[in-house]
């Protein structure tokens, strides 16, 4: 029960905010539906229409995907989209201007990019840029607790949540460690692998929720694998958030971008049917 | 003279473990953290095991062909101006230094009871080294390599394929050694639990940097004992090339603590440094995170990683082991640079004047020796080059690169006439295309 590592602390704004969405949720007794975008994706002038196509749709919190060259825990949707972006030459200051202009959607919006790209544009700066940008919280994937220091201290600085990933072949040891450094909520990997491949492994992925939740108060979310209504209502049974990703990809890339939208909302409208059906 | 030598680890990594000052660590996906937990484990119970010890060193005599050995390339030398000795571990099982980290890691893989290997490459000799040592072993193989070099190394693929591993060319991305790490990766994340991912380089999270350098330690380790016998005393410097580094940190390791003896990796520089065609990472890179350890790496200002370029498939990679990176921090170890077309001068005149085919991997060491040893190390200097691996691999590559008209390709072609080109490169690879 007691966090090893306390960097983080409650009063986070970014924290805040995020904890009360999931709290909006919870009063409608759903799970949050938790959905990200690659940004700049299909293209840097359909993007923002997308996230507010998910948001009216009835996304509770938005992840931001920020293009790496190198996507280490993603499958070939979500790589070929940053591939895409990247190719269009779409840089970090771009993609965070287009955060900035969604200022008029009343939902936190989190980062997820990885390590590679907050350590070369350096801790501090990145920290200021996503602030600046009205971001509430980061994910990188890459970044274990154990090297995570000098991350949290400019995160929390600049009162960003860090949400970091447990894996059910996380020990106990480490999840102490990662339920005592996250803010925001905890992100529960549903299956072993990389986005939007395989399907949610149940029965594990709802005895790792069962693991997180004995050790923090914090939201647990679970993504990786949950891709449709179906899956996002099974996943909601048993935890607090539901996250969706490739599919939305998938939908915002297959047609033509103009569409892309009108794609993502109809997905997205699906999802949150889904968060609230268990 | 044991060929297999495991000391105690150098206090510098005892600082923080899995750091070289402030280079290394453990960036992994936590998926990844019971593997890496249970590598490190097993490692260090290995490293002090007399059996494992011996069994390794009795495969490394046995079957890998150890020791290699150390040899005066009169020639080259009379060439370059100054004593070039060469280390011959292009002499050993598979045709390259591979092996002796493979070997060491396969019986680890064994020990962990975990039936599958996988396996990144680049010029197809890590590739090769472990789809033998899974032949040898009885482990399922799987090597992911980059379409680009599959083309270009195709040899290596056809003899993977002939030891039984399953061949995946990767097409994301620059379709090259980055891109079959972060695939290996992928694999690795999704069948962790039956899988080890033996990587082939100095490179990698903790503990594969040090453990690839204790196991590829066995080269300077011979070297120190063959000069001293051979030549007597030591070496005014050993030269490496450098690509993740593994053969380099493996040819520095015994010297590090010996005063006197400069260490010199040589990078690639393709088309030249400055040019945006290069993989000279430590000449033009930058502090950042990729594939698990803080290192340097070819990044641009937003962190993304910029496309390395070499006419060596094994040398081009956008980052660089992290002891590499400290050891040039430090000033221990100095980086310099080969480009593509010294390295192709290095290649040829190794071949005409020492009847020895090298990798083009050494042929930069070669190039830069030829090109600038004398004039950096002194006309009365006794280097070491280590001869990485041979270069059966390259020929094609080298000629239709270079240009050469060795009669070769007029002879193919009088031959085959217009007869289809067979042999492609894996399913769904596109090898043996011509270029344009």
């Amino acid at each position: 029960m007691t966090p090893t590592t306390d960097v983080a602390g409650p009063d986070l704004a970014g924290a805040q905010a995020i904890q009360a969405a999931f709290a909006r949720a919870r009063a409608e007794d759903r799970a949050a539906l938790i959905v990200y975008v690659t940004a700049g994706y299909p293209d840097l002038a359909t993007s923002p229409a997308c996230y507010e196509a998910a948001v009216e749709a009835g996304a509770d919190i938005l992840e931001v995907g920020l293009p790496f060259s190198d996507p280490m825990m993603d499958g070939p949707i979500i790589q070929a989209a940053n591939q895409t972006v990247l190719d269009a030459g779409t840089t970090i200051t771009q993609q965070l201007e287009l955060v900035r202009s969604l200022a008029h959607l009343d939902v936190p919006k989190v980062v997820m990019t990885y390590v590679t790209i907050a350590d070369t544009r350096g801790y501090a700066h990145f920290a200021d840029e996503l602030a600046d940008a009205g971001i509430a919280g980061v994910i990188l994937p890459d970044l274990p607790v154990a090297e995570a220091d000098a991350w949290l201290a400019e995160a929390g600085r600049r009162g960003l949540a860090t949400i970091f990933l447990a894996s059910s072949v996380s020990t106990d040891a480490r999840l102490d460690a990662i339920a005592g450094a996250s803010s925001g909520w905890v992100y529960a990997a549903g299956l072993l692998g990389v986005t939007g491949v395989n399907a949610v492994a149940g029965d594990v992925t709802q005895e790792l929720v069962a693991r997180v939740r004995a050790r923090t108060d914090l939201p647990v979310a679970v993504g990786i694998g949950v891709k449709d209504r179906a899956s996002a209502a099974e996943v909601a049974r048993y935890a607090d958030g539901v996250i969706v990703g490739s599919s939305v990809v998938r939908a915002a890339g297959e047609g033509d971008p103009a569409g892309a939208p009108e794609r993502v909302r109809a997905l997205v409208t699906e999802l949150r049917t889904g968060v609230a059906e268990r | 003279m044991s060929t297999t030598t495991i000391p105690a680890r150098p206090a510098d990594d005892a600082v923080r473990e899995g750091y070289f000052g402030r280079f290394g660590g453990q960036y992994v996906p936590e998926a990844l953290s019971g593997a890496i937990a249970q590598l490190t484990d097993a490692w260090h119970t290995a490293e002090a095991d007399p059996d494992y010890l011996a069994e390794l060193d009795g495969l490394r005599r046995h079957y890998g062909g150890r020791p290699t050995p150390l040899y005066l390339a009169s020639r080259l030398s009379e060439e370059a101006g100054i004593e070039v000795w060469l280390k011959r571990e292009d002499l050993a099982h598979t045709g390259s230094h591979k092996l002796n980290n493979v070997v060491g890691q396969a019986l680890l893989a064994r020990r962990m009871g975990k039936p599958r290997l996988i396996a990144e490459t680049g010029a197809g000799q890590h590739g090769v080294a472990t789809a033998t040592a899974a032949a040898l072993f009885g482990l399922a193989c799987t090597v992911y390599m980059g379409a680009e070099d599959c083309r270009r190394q195709r040899l290596n693929v056809v003899r993977m394929q002939l030891l039984g591993a399953e061949v995946v060319p990767v097409t994301s991305g620059t379709q090259t050694l980055k891109d079959a790490i972060n695939e290996a990766m992928r694999d690795w994340v999704t069948n962790v639990a039956t899988t080890h991912y033996l990587i082939g380089s100095a490179m990698g999270p903790h503990p594969f940097p040090t453990m690839v350098r204790e196991l590829q330690r066995v080269i300077s380790t011979e070297m120190r004992a063959q000069f001293a016998d051979q030549a007597g005393g030591v070496p005014d410097a050993v030269v490496a090339c450098v690509g993740g580094g593994s053969n380099a940190i493996g040819s520095f390791a015994d010297w590090i603590e010996v005063e006197g003896v400069r260490l010199i990796g040589v990078e690639a520089a393709g088309e030249g440094v400055g040019t945006g065609r290069s993989a000279a990472t430590i000449s033009e890179g930058r502090e950042a995170v990729l594939h698990g350890s803080r290192s340097i790496v070819l990044v641009d200002d937003d962190g993304q990683v910029l496309p390395a370029h070499s006419v060596s498939a094994g040398l081009d990679y956008p980052g660089v082991g992290p002891e590499h990176a400290h050891l040039a921090s430090i000033g221990r170890a100095e980086y310099v640079s080969t480009t593509d077309a010294e390295a192709l001068d290095g290649f040829r005149r190794t071949c005409e004047l020492e009847g020895i085919i090298p990798a083009l991997e050494p042929a930069h060491a070669v190039g830069w020796v030829l090109r600038h040893g004398r004039e950096v190390l002194g006309a009365d200097a006794r280097v070491v080059v280590t001869m990485s691996g041979r270069g059966d691999k390259d020929v094609d590559e080298v000629v239709e690169v270079a240009g050469w008209d060795v009669g070769v390709q007029r002879a193919f072609d009088d031959a085959a006439g217009d007869a289809g080109d067979g042999g492609d490169a894996g399913d769904g690879g596109d090898g043996g295309e011509e270029r344009p």
